[in-house]
C-alpha cells in the first residue's frame, strides 16, 4: 500500500492510523497463540509471566498420561475413518454437482452444505435422539458417522471449487477417444482435482479431530476424544498440561493446514492464475 | 412424400434421442450426488426432524396414564370426572407403580403445575393399595388435588401427546388452566431474554469483527503480495487452529492472574485484577477473535477485485478523500461486507463452547441453555423447543445468505 | 494420481491403528463413574487399583452429577456405566423414575443395618458421608467467617465467594442467613414464599459469586485467589491442606451433611461384576483406607475402628462436627429438586 502523491495531511494521518490499527489487530489475532505456547514450557504451574524457568514437564505429563494418550488414539482413529468416508462421499457428490445438467442444484447444494451452518448443538441433540433409537450411542461407528456429517461439506466445498476451474472438454475429448467413464475419471479428472480432494480430506480430518460438542453428547468414557479430555480438564482444573495439549494441537493443525495452502497454490499455478 | 415423412421421422427420433441423452445425463449427475445426499438425509435431516418432533410431542402422560387419558377425552371439564375415570386412574397408577414410572407422570405434571410432583408420587403409592370400588371418594381422601378441576384439565391437556407447551415456553408463554394463553410468572420468564441476548451478543461480535476487520482487509488488499502473504499468516494461523484451542487460550489469558491482568497490573493501569474471565466482556473478546477471519476474508477477496484506478479517478474528478471513499470505494465493498457479516452472525448464533468456558451464567447463549436443559434439568422437550427456535433463526438467515451470496461461494481460507 | 494413491495408502495404514488400540472394547471391563478430582483419586487408591490387581478391569469416567446422561442411556438401552457414584437426591429421583437397579443386599452379602443410612434407599448402597462446608484461605484472611450469615455479609467480608452451581444447600444457607431457624428450613422452603425469600437473599450476593461445578474447582479457586471464600466438599479442602500444604481452613457451621452412594444404572451389561465391586468397596478395611486420602466418613460403621485417630476429627461424622451440621433432607430434594433447579437455572441466566 502506497500513499498517493496528491495525499492531503488528513489522508496521511488516516494512512498511518490505518497501518497502526492493522498492526494492533494482527497482534490481537496472534496474541492468544503467542501467549499460550510459551506457558506450556513453564516450570511452574502458573499462567503468568515472567516464567520462573523452562521445563518440558507438561509435555512429559501429556505423553506419559494414559488418559491423554488414549484420547489421542481415539481421536486419530475417528478422524482417519471420517476422512476416508467423507472424502469419498464428498468427492463423488462434487463430481455430480459440477455437471451442468444436475436438476434441483440449489436445493441439493443447500442441503449438502447445511451441516456446516446449523448450530452444532442442534446437530448433537438430533443425532443423540436418533442414535438412541438405533443403538449407536457410545460407539466408535456412531462417532465416525456423526463427524462425517460435519466433515463432508468441507470436502464438497473444496472439491467443487477445484472443479470449477476444470475444463470439461478434456474429459469429453478423452471419452471421444474411447475412454470409459471410469478411465476418464482416474486418468483425466483425478490428477487435476487431486489437490482439492486432498485439501478437502485434510479439512475433514481436522473437523473430526477438533470436534467437541457432538462428542460430548454421544460418546462415553471408552470413546473419550482429545477435545473432550481437554474440555473436562479446563472445566475441572486448568493445568498447564492443557496448554501443552493445546500447543501440540496448534502445531498439528497448522502443519496440516499449511499443507492445504500449498495445495491451493499448486492448483492456482496449474490453472495458470 | 415418403421422403418428407422420413425427414419428420428422423427429426422425431433425433429429438427423442436428445431427450434420452439429456435424461441419462441428469440421472448420471443425480446418481453421483445421491450417496452423499441420502447419507445427509439419514444422518442429519432425520435427526433434526426428530428434534423438531420432540419439541411438540411428549407422550409421557398418555403412555403412563393410558386409561385415564382416553376416558378424559370425552370429558367436558365442567364438573369432576365420573367414578369410571377415577377407577381408570387407580388402575393406571397400579401399573405405573409396577413399572416405576409414577415419577415421570409427576415430573411432567410439575412442568405445568409447580409443586405437584411429590403429591402425585405419594398419591400413586397410596392409590396402588386401594382394592375396591368406589374409588372417587377414596382417591380424593388421599389428596385434595384429585378434587381440583385444574388438575384434571391439565391431565386432559397433557394427555394429548402433541403439545404446544414447550414451544410456548420458549417465548415465556403458557396455557393457563382455563385454556387461555398467557405470560408465565416472572421468575421463570427468561427465554425471550436469552433469545435477545443471543442476538445481541452476535450483533456486537459481528460489528466488532467488521470494525476490526475492514481496515485490515483494506491494507492486505492494497499491499504488494509479498508482504500481504506474510501478513495473511497472522489472519490464517488463528483461523486454522481449533475453536477449543483458541477458547482455551482465552481462558488462560483472561484469568485473574493471567497474562492480560499481569500486563495491566505491571504497567500500573489497574491496582486490582480486572474481572475478565466469566464476564460478558471476555466472551465478546474471545468470540470476536474467533470470528474475525470469517468477516475479514470475504471483504478482502472483494477488495482484491476493486481496481485502484477507481479511487484515483474519483479524486482527480475533484472528490475529497472522505467523499471518494464513502461514495466510490465503500459501495463496491458492500457485497464482501454483507457476506462476511452475515456468515459471522449466523455462526455466532450457535456459539456454545466459548460462552460456556469464558462467560458467566448470565452470558450463556441459546446453545448453552439447550445443553443445560438436557444436562442439568433432563428436560428434552424444552431443549428441543429451544433448538427449534434457534434452528428457525439460523435457517432464515442461511436462506438469506444463500440468496444474496450463494453458499457455493464459501471460501475456506 | 500418485499423490492421491499414496494418501489413500496412508489412510489405510491409519485404520490399522484400530488394532493398536487398547482393549477398550473388552466385555468384562467395568465402567465406574465418579466425581473426579481428589475424591476419585481416593477411590482409585483405595478401591480401583487393588480391585484391578485382583484381576479385574476398570474404566473410569467422571461427571458432575448430571442425571440426564444416566437417564438418557437407560432410556436408549445403551448403558455404558456399570457403577455410578451418586448423590442422595439424584439416587432417590432416579430410583423413582426406574433408572437404577434395585439393590439386592443378599446378593451383596452385606448387612444393611451396619451402614449409616442403609435403609434410606432401595437403589443405592451408601459409601461415604460428606459435608458441603465453607472454606477460606487463612494466609489472606486470618479472621475468617464464623457463621453462614457471614458468607452473605459483603460488608464484613468483601470479595468474591464461590458457590456450587446448584440450588442444593445454597437455598438452605440463604434462608438460615436470613434468620430462619435450622429446624424450620425445609418447612419454609416448601412454600413458594420461602423459595422467593431464599432467592431474594441469594440476590444480595449474586454479583459476587463465582459458580463452580466440579468438586476440584473450589480448592483451585481459593489457591488462585479468585475467591476469598468458597463452598466446597470438606474432603477436597482437607486434601489440599494435607497433600498440597495449602493454608486453608474449614468453617464448620451449617455444613450440609449428605451421602454419596454406589448405584447401578438399570440394564447395565455387567450387573454381576458391579455387585462384586460394590461388595469389594464396602469392606470396612478398604473404607478406612480411603480416609487416608480424603476426609469423608465411611458409611460402613465397622470401618470407624480402623480409621487413623488423627483423621477422625476431620471427618464430617465426628461428634463435634455433627453438632453444627445441617442434615440435608433427601426426600425434600428428590421431590422438589427438578423445579428448584429449573428456577435456579432461570435465576442464574437472568
Amino acid at each position: 500500500m502506497k500513499l498517493p502523491s496528491y495525499a492531503t495531511p488528513i489522508e496521511k494521518f488516516a494512512y498511518y492510523a490505518t497501518l497502526a490499527f492493522t498492526g494492533l489487530v494482527l497482534l490481537f489475532l496472534i496474541s492468544p497463540i503467542l501467549a499460550i505456547m510459551p506457558l506450556s514450557f513453564n516450570s511452574e504451574p502458573y499462567f503468568s509471566y515472567p516464567m520462573p524457568g523452562l521445563s518440558l514437564r507438561w509435555y512429559e505429563d501429556f505423553f506419559s498420561n494414559e488418559r491423554w494418550m488414549n484420547a489421542v488414539k481415539v481421536s486419530l482413529l475417528a478422524a482417519v475413518l471420517v476422512t476416508i468416508l467423507s472424502t469419498i462421499l464428498g468427492t463423488v457428490a462434487a463430481l455430480g454437482l459440477a455437471r451442468a445438467n444436475l436438476p434441483f442444484k440449489p436445493v441439493i447444494l443447500g442441503v449438502l452444505i447445511s451441516p456446516m451452518i446449523v448450530p452444532v448443538i442442534i446437530t448433537a441433540v438430533g443425532i443423540y435422539l436418533f442414535y438412541a433409537q438405533i443403538g449407536l450411542i457410545a460407539s466408535i461407528p456412531g462417532l465416525v458417522l456423526a463427524h462425517t456429517v460435519l466433515a463432508t461439506p468441507f470436502v464438497v466445498v473444496t472439491v467443487t471449487s477445484t472443479l470449477s476451474g476444470f475444463d470439461h472438454s478434456l474429459s469429453r475429448a478423452a471419452a471421444g477417444l474411447g475412454a470409459t467413464p471410469f478411465r476418464v475419471f482416474t486418468a483425466i479428472m483425478l490428477p487435476i482435482i487431486s489437490p482439492g480432494v486432498i485439501s478437502g480430506a485434510l479439512f475433514a480430518f481436522v473437523t473430526s479431530f477438533d470436534e467437541l460438542v457432538v462428542a460430548l453428547f454421544i460418546t462415553s468414557a471408552e470413546q473419550r476424544t482429545l477435545p473432550k479430555q481437554m474440555f473436562a480438564g479446563i472445566r475441572e482444573q486448568i493445568s498447564p498440561t492443557i496448554t501443552a495439549a493445546a500447543s501440540i494441537l496448534i502445531v498439528f493443525s497448522v502443519a496440516l493446514l499449511v499443507g492445504i495452502e500449498l495445495l491451493r497454490r499448486r492448483t492456482e499455478r496449474l490453472r495458470g492464475h | 412424400m415418403a421422403h418428407a415423412e422420413a425427414v419428420i421421422h428422423n427429426a422425431r427420433q433425433l429429438k427423442f434421442q436428445l431427450r434420452t441423452a439429456e435424461r441419462r445425463g441428469k440421472l448420471r449427475a443425480l446418481a453421483l450426488v445421491a450417496p452423499l445426499f441420502l447419507f445427509i438425509v439419514v444422518s442429519f435431516v432425520i435427526p433434526i426432524v426428530l428434534m423438531l418432533k420432540n419439541a411438540i410431542y411428549d407422550p409421557d402422560i398418555s403412555n403412563n396414564l393410558p386409561r385415564t387419558t382416553s376416558l378424559l377425552a370425552a370429558w367436558d371439564g365442567s364438573a369432576l370426572p365420573s367414578e369410571e375415570v377415577y377407577a381408570a386412574l387407580a388402575e393406571d397408577f397400579r401399573e405405573s407403580e409396577k413399572a416405576k414410572t409414577s415419577a415421570l407422570i409427576g415430573k411432567r405434571m410439575n412442568y405445568e403445575m409447580s409443586g405437584i410432583r411429590s403429591k402425585i408420587i405419594t398419591s400413586a403409592r397410596k392409590i396402588k393399595a386401594l382394592t375396591a370400588a368406589p374409588y372417587k371418594d377414596q382417591i380424593i381422601a388421599i389428596d385434595p388435588i384429585w378434587s381440583d378441576l385444574n388438575v384434571w384439565t391439565t391431565i386432559k391437556r397433557a394427555g394429548n401427546p402433541v403439545t404446544g407447551f414447550y414451544l410456548l415456553n420458549t417465548v415465556d408463554l403458557e396455557t393457563k388452566p382455563d385454556g387461555h394463553i398467557g405470560a408465565v410468572d416472572p421468575g421463570r420468564a427468561v427465554y425471550l431474554d436469552i433469545l435477545k441476548r443471543t442476538m445481541g451478543i452476535s450483533l456486537i461480535v459481528t460489528l466488532a469483527t467488521l470494525v476490526l476487520g475492514f481496515p485490515v482487509a483494506y491494507v492486505l488488499a492494497n499491499t504488494p503480495p509479498r508482504i500481504a502473504n506474510i501478513l495473511m499468516i497472522f489472519v490464517l494461523l488463528p483461523f486454522w487452529t481449533s475453536l477449543l484451542v483458541r477458547t482455551t487460550a482465552w481462558f488462560v489469558m483472561l484469568q485473574d492472574n493471567g497474562p492480560i491482568n499481569d500486563l495491566l497490573l505491571g504497567s500500573g493501569l489497574t491496582s486490582q485484577p480486572l474481572p475478565l474471565i466469566f464476564s460478558r466482556f471476555g466472551t465478546i473478546v474471545a468470540m470476536t477473535h474467533i470470528q474475525l477471519p470469517f468477516t475479514l476474508l470475504p471483504i478482502y477477496s472483494v477488495m482484491k477485485t476493486i481496481p485502484p484506478t477507481y479511487m484515483r479517478a474519483a479524486r482527480s474528478l475533484g472528490g475529497g478523500p472522505v467523499y471518494s471513499f464513502l461514495h466510490v470505494y465503500l459501495p463496491q465493498t458492500l457485497p464482501g461486507i454483507g457476506a462476511g457479516c452475515l456468515l459471522t452472525f449466523i455462526l455466532c448464533l450457535g456459539y456454545y463452547i466459548t460462552p460456556a468456558l469464558v462467560g458467566g451464567p448470565s452470558d450463556q447463549m441459546m446453545s448453552g441453555i439447550i445443553a443445560e436443559a438436557i444436562n442439568r434439568e433432563n428436560n428434552w422437550g424444552k431443549a428441543c423447543a429451544l433448538g427449534t427456535v434457534l434452528l428457525l433463526a439460523t435457517l432464515t438467515l442461511y436462506f438469506v445468505y444463500n440468496r444474496l451470496v450463494g453458499i457455493d461461494k464459501v471460501k475456506l481460507g | 494420481m500418485r499423490i492421491l494413491s499414496k494418501f489413500m495408502l496412508g489412510l489405510a495404514a491409519g485404520t490399522a491403528l484400530m488394532a493398536a488400540l487398547p482393549s477398550a472394547w473388552a466385555a468384562d471391563e467395568l465402567t465406574i463413574t465418579s466425581w473426579g478430582g481428589s475424591y476419585q483419586e481416593s477411590q482409585r487408591k483405595a478401591f480401583f487399583e487393588p480391585f484391578i490387581k485382583d484381576g479385574n478391569k476398570v474404566t473410569e469416567e467422571e461427571y458432575n452429577g448430571e442425571i440426564a446422561k444416566l437417564r438418557a442411556m437407560v432410556e436408549a438401552k445403551a448403558v455404558t456405566w456399570d457403577i455410578v457414584d451418586i448423590d442422595t437426591q439424584t439416587a432417590l429421583a432416579a430410583c423413582a423414575e426406574g433408572v437404577l437397579e434395585t439393590i439386592d443386599w443378599g446378593k451383596l452379602g452385606l448387612d444393611k443395618s451396619k451402614f449409616i443410612g442403609g435403609d434410606l434407599q432401595d437403589c443405592a448402597v451408601p459409601n461415604i458421608v460428606y459435608a458441603t462446608i465453607i472454606a477460606y484461605d487463612t494466609s489472606k484472611m486470618p479472621d475468617g467467617p464464623k457463621t453462614i450469615a457471614d458468607v452473605f455479609d459483603l460488608q464484613k467480608f468483601p470479595g468474591k465467594r464461590g458457590l456450587q452451581k446448584n440450588p442444593f444447600v445454597n437455598l438452605e444457607w440463604a434462608l438460615i442467613a436470613d434468620g430462619v431457624p435450622q429446624a424450620d428450613v425445609y418447612k419454609v422452603l416448601a412454600t413458594p414464599e420461602g423459595v422467593d425469600r431464599a432467592f431474594k437473599k441469594l440476590d444480595t450476593i449474586k454479583k459476587d459469586v463465582v459458580w463452580w461445578e466440579a468438586g476440584a474447582q473450589p480448592p483451585q479457586m481459593l489457591a488462585d485467589g479468585q475467591v476469598v471464600m468458597t463452598s466446597a466438599w470438606n474432603g477436597r479442602i482437607y486434601g489440599a491442606v494435607v497433600s498440597d500444604k495449602k493454608p486453608f481452613a474449614i468453617m464448620w457451621d451449617q455444613q450440609g451433611l449428605d451421602w454419596d452412594w454406589w448405584a447401578m444404572p438399570k440394564g447395565g451389561p455387567r450387573v454381576d461384576g458391579a455387585y462384586r465391586f460394590i461388595t469389594y468397596a464396602s469392606d470396612p478395611k478398604r473404607m478406612a483406607e480411603q480416609t487416608k486420602y480424603i476426609s469423608y466418613g465411611p458409611a460402613n460403621r465397622d470401618a470407624i475402628p480402623n480409621v487413623d485417630p488423627e483423621i477422625l476429627p476431620h471427618l464430617p461424622t465426628a461428634d463435634a462436627n455433627m453438632k453444627t451440621a445441617l442434615i440435608v433432607d433427601p426426600q425434600f430434594w428428590a421431590d422438589n429438586g427438578d423445579q428448584l433447579r429449573e428456577r435456579f437455572n432461570s435465576w442464574l441466566a437472568q
